[in-house]
């Protein structure tokens, strides 16, 4: 048993152990009779009384929600405790089994047909290491979050199942364990349905899509399977050789549907923005920075892994499902004014930029470049690593905003800065990491991916000639957009005045939760001055993919490609931003800028004074960006005009309403759900009651039945 | 390592007087007599004297924003070859990281303008990042177009190659990878016709409006950032298409002739912008697209022209 | 083209600069060589303000001394005040002033700044602008001369 191993198990325990902490009842103080315990002896007939005992039991359960009784507090501090040494081992487990610490583990007798094979490889242990990062953030950071006890104690289970997803090795084990991760993940999503009626229809959708994605998985590995002498990921892989093209492509095809849709590409994406929203905040950060990994995962082990490389049309669509998500999701993050679905709309440009370098990377691979494709594939990792640190830091941000002033609205916050400090600290952190800025650390990976993109121009023929150019356009659109938006985020959020009372009645979060987003900060922050150290993993984890890759990017200050000419360092810009800063205060100091500052009024041409109302909100930030982009967008206009009732020339009241609504849902999704609505009509006129009818249908089926099997056998 | 200095010694001192060129170009094309090429840096001066102000109900932010601006310029002033080609931070001296950084210059002033909390500031951080996300595409297809003879986006690279091969900048590829640059450079650095700086009127502001509360030094340190990188724009589109002059070792006297001849390309360009800006009037804010559209098409053929034509 | 074939054919039309009378010590030493000027019309005629503008145009020339127009006052060093101060402009007149960074100055443009005008005591004047904000520097006239005007902004910027 090697550290890997070792390490895996006790991240498993230990969530265990924080799910049961979490999940144990909380038990009652003894108290005399006809006081709070003897609520149910006795009867509260006068109103007063009744009353009286419904905000006792309010207050129970606020006080139960937020912990405020001290043994919750200690559990809820034990149970994180648990969360963040499962996450810290399953780190571990994931660094060891990158740096080449393999394990494998089988249990015929587990489940019933298929038992359960678990074998971790460098590709496995990397989504493993990223998941318990996460996990360590959103453990530290639950302490504090006012959350009921079913959400505390489902969430150590939901990044259980996630661990388990990326090491299991037979078909019938990934199944179960994606399965496990998506009910624990749907019930985490619902968790708030009874006080909000946008949550349960979130989670309504949420468990169709991820139920439609399973089904498609199953149908792709099934079919895989019944090629392959079983079902584990060993013997698929050596019966991937005997395969037809049509069948591969089929299982290609049905896999990357699921697990697109896991992963939040357009079109099958209309799950993420309804869930991260309504999802407590913690939950979403899981959900938006380890969950969604887990769909490249699935492409990148079943598209390289099991199939072999495959042939170029295959990552000619995941490239383009790429660039089209990632374009997509970031117009639509940029005229978005709800803080997480925002944020949710971002995750789906990230991960179509991650499906864009594993696109060129395949493409690369089938041309038979291993080098180039290698630095895309590494690339594309490096994005999902990046992108977990700061989608984890953004949403635990949100959070603290959401729990301080109740409101996800942007039009509605503002002056943050003053009153949650260490939030909007650790928000502008992260918003100038997904906005691919240096000295960000997604800058790396953008850049490593560009990098991968211009050196592919050459490879094989008119295909790459007219996808590279077009990647490349799709990627700088996108960090231009995603600048656009995470000013817009972070300046109408948090800076100048609050522009509601929520807003300006904000209090800090508890040190939990601080502590929880510094963990994630320390990450962004680490991986922007030395993404080196994490490079080498990455290396082995594409080597798992295509067995050629080698090294693309060697060097531990500068950042340099092996394959092609390119070098970069990450470190050396900040010492260089930060010496340049130094050097201009001194400047300032030396040219004598010595009088001291004066605190003035705004200038606000002289009338005044400026309300709140006149400042800049999110949507008319976005405007221009709205107007320019809105044949794609189309935003909907309803005027509502009331007319005064003496008169239909006078006017009482005007109602306007713009909202930008998502346009594939409205194109592709509401002609679907409408046709099949119209099918289950029609069914129901099979369905008269007249048994006579019902037997005509069973002996009309048995009969063509039978002339079928006559005429064909 | 005397190269950077010297290179940022002579964009922070020549920036102001390209300023000043400029506006005595357009002073003589008006008919009137201008007041100098030495106005910007008086002006400069004297802000330095002035009372700074910190409004009511900004932050650090506000504070910071035009030292990080500043900052940013310095930054790529010191690490674009400009009088030598061998660049003092050469794992810094990226096409890509360059255009990254002049981005954050303008992302950092947009959350200034937010800041303010007035509806000027935040109209002008709009439109800033409006013109930012639509400039992107253009530029990193210029840099891809660029770097596929060269076959890398280091700047050094860049400009050795195009030393050592004279004829490449008459091809195809190169002709209207400029053309593009030059449109870019143009929307980037807050010139006509995207936009005007010395407009009163502030529904035509793009920049001028987000900076609108600054006065004494911070509004020197916002007017000398501009400035820089309005040098460092056109001597980037100097030496990757021109680079002749550039020292290629570093000996003294090639270094001061590569700084010589930067000076004086900078210069030339910044009149034949100057006479363009007044040759044009400034485009509505929703023609601006179309503009950096039909740039961007442009950069997408010189890409499309580097693979079929070599 | 026919833009340039006209430049060329128009040349020069800035007047030669007239000699500096005899000075003192300037207003502010600090603003030598550079006055950025913030513009306020307290309720002129607006006669004043085509005056000023015919002394930045061509012929005057005023920027050629260091001046120039801002539209912002916390870029300004002066504001050039035209019209006596009406009633709705004094408040706004007065944060204009402090929105100014020191050292500032206060230039009275035309008789109406200086004592009302043709103004004095109507119901919707306040006064002149010296009954407002410290004036440091008045230009007679109704309206004045551009000459007048491109004279006082040469006492401030001292070239």
């Amino acid at each position: 048993m090697n550290l890997a191993a070792a390490a895996f198990a006790a991240a498993l325990l230990a969530a265990a152990a924080a799910a049961v902490t979490a999940g144990m009842p909380e038990r009652r103080p003894v108290v005399a009779a006809g006081t709070r315990g003897g609520r149910r002896s006795v009867a509260a007939t006068s109103a007063v009384d009744r009353r009286r005992s419904a905000a006792r039991s309010a207050a129970d359960r606020r006080r139960s929600a937020a912990g405020a009784s001290s043994s919750g507090r200690w559990r809820a501090v034990v149970a994180g405790g648990f969360g963040a040494v499962s996450g810290l081992a399953a780190v571990v487990a994931g660094v060891a089994a990158m740096a080449g610490q393999t394990w494998s583990l089988d249990l015929p007798g587990v489940l019933p047909l298929a038992g359960v094979r678990l074998v971790a490889d460098p590709l496995g242990g990397l989504f493993v290491a990223v998941t318990g990062a996460v996990a360590v953030a959103v453990a530290v950071y639950g302490i504090g979050y006012p959350a009921h006890r079913p959400v505390r104690a489902a969430v150590p289970l939901f990044v259980a199942s996630m661990l388990l997803v990326p090491v299991a090795a037979s078909v019938g084990t990934f199944l179960v364990c994606w399965e496990l991760m998506a009910l624990a993940s749907l019930l985490l999503v619902v968790a708030d349905h009874r006080r909000r009626p946008a949550v349960a229809e979130a989670g309504r959708w949420y468990a169709v899509m991820t139920h439609l994605g399973l089904v498609a998985i199953l149908i792709g590995l099934v079919l895989f399977a019944a090629h392959a002498p079983s079902d584990s990921f060993a013997a698929l892989r050596s019966a991937a050789g005997e395969l037809s093209p049509a069948v591969r492509g089929l299982v290609f095809v049905a896999t990357l549907a699921g697990f697109a849709s896991k992963a939040g590409i357009v079109p099958l994406h209309a799950w993420l923005p309804r869930a991260h929203p309504e999802a407590p905040s913690h939950v979403s950060a899981l959900m938006s920075a380890a969950m969604v990994n887990l769909g490249v995962y699935g492409i990148l082990r079943v598209g390289f892994d099991l199939l072999g490389v495959g042939t170029g049309w295959w990552w000619l669509l995941v490239l383009g499902a790429g660039a089209l998500s990632a374009v997509y999701g970031i117009l639509q993050a940029v005229v978005s004014t709800d803080l997480k679905r925002l944020l949710g709309y971002s995750t789906t440009e990230n991960l179509g930029l991650v499906l864009v370098g594993v696109g060129a990377g395949g493409m690369f691979a089938v041309a038979g470049n291993h080098l180039l494709a290698g630095l895309a594939l590494v690339a594309a990792l490096l994005h999902v690593v990046n992108h977990a640190a700061f989608k984890t830091l953004l949403f635990l941000s949100a959070g603290s905003v959401l729990r301080a002033t109740g409101t996800r609205d942007l039009d509605r916050l503002g002056g943050l800065r003053a009153r949650l400090p260490a939030t909007t600290g650790m928000f502008a952190l992260g918003a100038l990491a997904a906005s691919a800025l240096p000295p960000g650390n997604a800058f790396v990976s953008e850049w490593l991916l560009l990098q991968g993109l211009i050196h592919g121009l050459p490879v094989s023929g008119v295909a790459t000639a007219i996808t590279m150019p077009v990647a490349v356009a799709v990627v700088a659109l996108t960090a231009g957009l995603a600048v656009a938006t995470f000013v817009k985020a972070f300046g109408v959020g948090f800076l100048a005045r609050p522009r509601s009372e929520e807003a300006e009645r904000a209090a800090e979060s508890p040190p939990s939760m601080i502590a929880g987003m510094a963990v994630a900060g320390l990450a962004c922050v680490g991986l922007a001055v030395a993404p080196a150290a994490v490079l080498p993993g990455l290396a082995r984890a594409a080597g798992v993919a295509d067995r050629s890759a080698g090294e693309p990017v060697a060097g531990a200050v500068t950042l340099r490609l092996t394959a092609v000419a390119g070098s970069l360092s990450p470190l050396l810009l900040v010492i260089a931003l930060a010496a340049a800063v130094a050097a201009v205060l001194a400047g300032l100091r030396l040219a004598g800028a010595g009088l001291a500052r004066r605190r003035a009024r705004l200038w606000d041409c002289g009338a005044g004074p400026l309300s709140p109302r006149m400042e800049y909100t999110a949507t008319s930030f976005a405007e221009p960006l709205q107007r320019i982009f809105d044949d794609v967008l189309q935003p909907e206009l309803d005027v509502d005009v009331t007319h005064a009732r003496e008169s239909a020339y006078l006017v009482e009241s005007v109602e306007f309403r713009r909202r930008v609504p998502d346009r594939i849902e409205r194109r592709l999704y509401e002609p679907v759900l409408a046709a099949v609505q119209a099918w289950g009509r029609a069914g129901r006129g099979l369905a008269t009651g007249s048994v006579h009818r019902y037997l005509g249908y069973g002996f009309s089926a048995l009969t063509a039945l039978l002339i079928v099997l006559a005429v064909t056998r | 390592m005397l190269g950077a200095v010297l290179q940022v010694v002579v964009v922070v001192l020549g920036a102001p007087f390209l300023v000043g060129l400029m506006r005595q170009v357009r002073a003589l094309a008006e008919g009137r007599a201008g007041a100098g090429v030495g106005q910007p840096w008086r002006d400069l001066r004297k802000l330095m004297r002035k009372e700074p102000i910190t409004p009511h109900g900004t932050s650090e932010v506000f504070r910071l924003a035009p030292v990080l601006l500043v900052a940013t310029s310095v930054v790529v002033a010191a690490v674009v070859p400009f009088a030598s080609t061998a660049s003092a931070l050469d794992p810094v001296a990226d096409l890509f990281a360059v255009v990254a950084l002049l981005a954050l210059g303008t992302a950092v002033l947009a959350l200034a303008g937010l800041d303010t909390g007035t509806a000027f500031g935040g109209m002008g951080a709009s439109r800033a990042v409006t013109t930012l996300a639509l400039v992107e595409p253009t530029l990193l297809l210029a840099i891809f177009a660029l770097s596929v003879r060269v076959g890398s986006t280091n700047l050094g690279a860049i400009t050795e190659s195009t030393l050592q091969h004279p004829a490449s900048v008459i091809s195809p590829v190169s002709l209207l990878a400029a053309v593009a640059l030059a449109v870019a450079i143009v929307a980037e650095s807050g010139r006509l016709p995207v936009d005007n700086p010395s407009t009163h009127l502030e529904l035509t502001m793009v920049h001028e409006a987000m900076v609108l509360e600054y006065g004494a030094a911070d509004l020197a340190m916002v007017e000398l950032a501009s400035a820089m990188r309005l040098t460092v724009l056109l001597g980037l589109l100097a030496n990757l298409f021109a680079p002749w002059g550039i020292a290629t070792d570093a000996a003294p006297l090639a270094l001061l002739i590569g700084l010589v001849a930067f000076a004086a390309k900078v210069t030339l360009l910044g009149t034949l912008l100057a006479v363009g800006e007044v040759s044009m009037a400034k485009l509505r804010l929703f023609r601006v697209p179309e503009l950096l559209a039909g740039s961007f098409v442009l950069a997408m053929l010189a890409v499309a022209a580097s693979f079929f034509l070599a | 083209m026919r833009l340039w074939r006209k430049i060329r054919r128009t040349g020069r039309v800035a007047e030669p600069a007239p000699p500096r009378a005899a000075h003192d010590r300037p207003l502010a030493p600090e603003l030598r060589g550079s006055v950025q000027l913030r513009h306020v019309d307290a309720g002129s005629c607006n006669g004043c303000e085509i005056e000023i503008s015919s002394a930045f145009g061509p012929v005057y020339d005023a920027e050629r001394y260091g001046a120039r127009l801002t539209a912002s006052p916390r870029h300004a060093d002066a504001l050039l005040v035209t019209g006596p101060v009406t009633r709705n402009m004094a408040v706004p007149l007065r944060r204009t002033y402090d929105a100014v960074p020191e050292p500032k100055l206060v230039v009275a443009v035309g008789d109406c700044a200086r004592n009302c005008g043709v103004f004095a005591g109507a119901y919707g004047v306040v006064g002149a602008v010296a009954d407002v904000l410290p004036v440091s520097l008045e230009v007679p006239g109704c309206p004045p001369h551009p000459e007048a005007i491109v004279a006082a902004l040469r006492e401030l910027t001292d070239r």
